[in-house]
């Protein structure tokens, strides 16, 4: 019963993604369009006579309703159109080069985000008060506060260039050293993030009446912590889980403009730079899909765990 | 201002809703109260209780009870972290303001004598220098400006468009607030660079203003969130009711009534923007899409410290430092002031 709910409330906000990404794709394309400035504006202006002919081969020379309906069709086929300033490549091929990278990194920074910052979390409020819980906790603020692309040059210039264990930057394929430095720094915030929710979430659920019930029943600690506090403490990280992600996309760019990795994240700056309009929507589409269907698995795992949540 | 809180606002409801929004639920549960928890007189605290005598208290007069803004200042002047922080940003701005009078260059002054040099005291480079001779300790504290500036503008930005439309939203309800939030959801359901990044290439680049409203933009989304789930509750409250009876002006209501009750979960997370816009700033300024040469921004100053990090690195060490102490006191006066003003914890 429950589970067939649960089938019918996914589906209904899966056909909910769509017009949110309808909306983004639609916003972000007025947007782009409407900034001064083309991709075709260099120092030194193009003969008109060319100028006039790239317009005509791009389509930009037709009207902006006109543009806006070819590309949504073509986006519907799956393509996202020509790169206007690397010529050779359509933004689906830079895409699909890109992306197995910057998803690798992104879903092993979450991995070990979830891996490290609960247990700290728990950690830190099993012994409430002593120093490791200072310790943990101080960290915890630290984390939050270094921004990934100070993060990322100091890891650098400590594990890149004093200590020379790792790579400082670059990506040989398959080598998955040129990737430890990048995942730390990509994961060391959201780090501080769960493990601070984990610590306030168990510190709280100890305080219900039922553990106290618990333990009045004469169970261990460790019992009461699996089997009963456990759960409830996991949900405000699981609902974190959703902006983690959104972090984790967001910081993937800067993590892969400073280590320079060849993953998709370089593009949406250099797109936004260069003003290469479909490189940028393309950007916009592929990172807004993800970012909204994780969301969704995130509002899904959550319900799916917390008995009280209703999908009527 | 402060009257406005006397009757309606004890202390002990007015943040319980921060914890609505799915974000704000979660970065809140780890605001333990931290040194003022201590305090004995914080947890207890009776209707007609008296004050005691000689608190030298700032805000409240003799013999009245004590309000939100009295307890709470209390509660924070017994937290030792958040005055270290505070003075260590006070003391910051005034470097920041004072500190390149002090010094015989300017920020765009080349030296060719000392290019890429080393912090020393004997030709006044107190910080070194970049790899085109500009002094760093100039620098670095003009970027500090730039970046405290901008990180302040856009905080009062998002502060007045969250508040205005959390409080609208909520207070009108409806389809007005159905859709109002939905838009919000939107929002805050995209990374939230990607906007900043849209609006940075709407304009061109390093215009100061335009870099404002691209991150004031952005920051406002939670504050939205919490004031209208404030609202929600303030909106069924017998002085609106009296309010309305008697015939006060929808937006009388909202901007006499309610907002001023929505002083102390808006302070919070106003501290709380802060360090979020310097990061959005330096960020973008560390991506070139923000402050451009010739001028400075912490951010611009990391980028650059970061190619040099080799043979320079001071170049990344000045403002890195600088930024990192600034995100850190910003950060832990921001949960001081929760804990303060939010003593439903202890």
């Amino acid at each position: 019963m429950k589970s067939q709910l649960l089938l019918r409330y996914a589906l209904r906000r899966l056909l909910g993604v769509l017009p949110t990404l309808f909306c983004i794709v639609s916003a972000s394309f007025f947007i782009v369009r409407l900034a001064p400035g083309g991709p075709f504006d260099q120092e030194q202006a193009l003969p008109p006579q060319i100028r006039a002919n790239l317009d005509r081969l791009y389509g930009l020379d037709q009207p902006l309703g006109v543009q806006y309906l070819h590309y949504l069709t073509g986006l519907v086929h799956g393509d996202f159109g020509p790169s206007f300033k690397l010529r050779d490549f359509t933004v689906g091929e830079l895409i699909a080069q890109g992306l197995p990278l910057s998803l690798t990194l992104g879903s092993a920074a979450m991995l070990l985000a979830v891996l490290v910052g609960i247990p700290l979390g728990i950690a830190a409020a099993l012994r409430r008060r002593t120093a490791a819980d200072y310790g943990i906790t101080s960290l915890v603020v630290l984390g939050i506060a270094f921004p990934s692309f100070v993060t990322g040059p100091l890891l650098a210039l400590v594990f890149g260039l004093y200590l020379q264990w790792l790579p400082v930057a670059g990506w040989e394929a398959g080598e998955a050293r040129y990737l430890i430095l990048p995942v730390l720094t990509l994961a060391l915030p959201v780090i501080a993030y769960i493990a601070r929710i984990t610590r306030g979430s168990l510190l709280e659920v100890l305080r219900a009446n039922y553990i106290r019930t618990a333990r009045a029943r004469g169970l261990g600690e460790m019992r009461v912590l699996w089997r009963h506090a456990l759960q409830p403490t996991l949900l405000p990280v699981v609902s974190y889980l959703g902006p983690a992600t959104a972090y984790v996309v967001t910081g993937s760019l800067v993590v892969e403009t400073v280590f320079g990795l060849p993953g998709t994240g370089r593009y949406l700056v250099q797109g936004a730079i260069n003003r290469d309009y479909t490189l940028v929507m393309g950007m916009i589409t592929v990172y807004g899909a993800i970012t909204l269907t994780l969301n969704l698995v995130a509002d899904l795992v959550y319900g799916w765990l917390d008995p009280t949540v209703r999908h009527e | 201002m402060n009257d406005a809180h006397a009757p309606e606002a004890a202390p002990g409801e007015v943040p319980s809703d921060l914890r609505g929004g799915r974000v704000a639920g979660g970065l809140r549960k780890g605001g333990e109260p931290r040194g003022a928890s201590n305090d004995p007189i914080g947890g207890v605290r009776t209707a007609g209780e008296p004050r005691d005598a000689g608190s030298g208290d700032p805000l409240g007069g003799g013999g009245e009870p004590r309000g939100l803004w009295s307890d709470a200042w209390r509660r924070l002047r017994g937290n030792r972290v958040v005055l270290v922080a505070l003075s260590l940003v006070v003391l910051i701005a005034l470097v920041a303001l004072v500190g390149p009078l002090l010094s015989p260059y300017t920020v765009e002054a080349l030296d060719w004598e000392h290019l890429a040099s080393a912090p020393e005291l004997t030709a006044a480079h107190w910080f070194g220098t970049d790899r085109l001779g500009r002094d760093l300790f100039v620098r670095t504290l003009y970027g500090v400006r730039i970046s405290l500036l901008i990180s302040l503008l856009a905080s009062a930005v998002s502060v007045v468009i969250g508040v205005t439309w959390g409080a609208v939203a909520g207070y009108i309800g409806g389809w007005i607030d159905t859709w109002m939030m939905r838009f919000v959801d939107v929002l805050y359901s995209l990374p939230y660079l990607f906007i900043v990044i849209i609006l940075a290439t709407l304009f061109e680049r390093g215009s100061l203003s335009v870099l404002l409203i691209a991150i004031g933009a952005i920051g406002w989304l939670t504050t939205a969130r919490i004031v209208r789930g404030q609202t929600l509750t303030l909106k069924r409250r017998e002085f609106i009711e009296a309010a309305r009876a008697t015939g006060v002006s929808v937006p009388g209501i909202l901007f006499r009534h309610i907002v001023p009750n929505l002083a102390g979960p808006v302070v919070v997370y106003a501290t709380l923007t802060i360090p979020q816009m310097i990061t959005f700033e330096s960020f973008l300024s560390f991506l070139g899409l923000g402050v451009q040469e010739p001028l400075a921004s912490l951010g611009s100053l990391i980028n650059d410290g970061a190619q040099e990090m080799q043979s320079a690195p001071w170049m990344l060490l000045v403002p890195a430092t600088f930024l990192v102490t600034l995100l850190v006191c910003f950060n832990l006066i921001g949960d001081g002031l929760r804990d303060a003003l939010d003593p439903r914890d202890r």
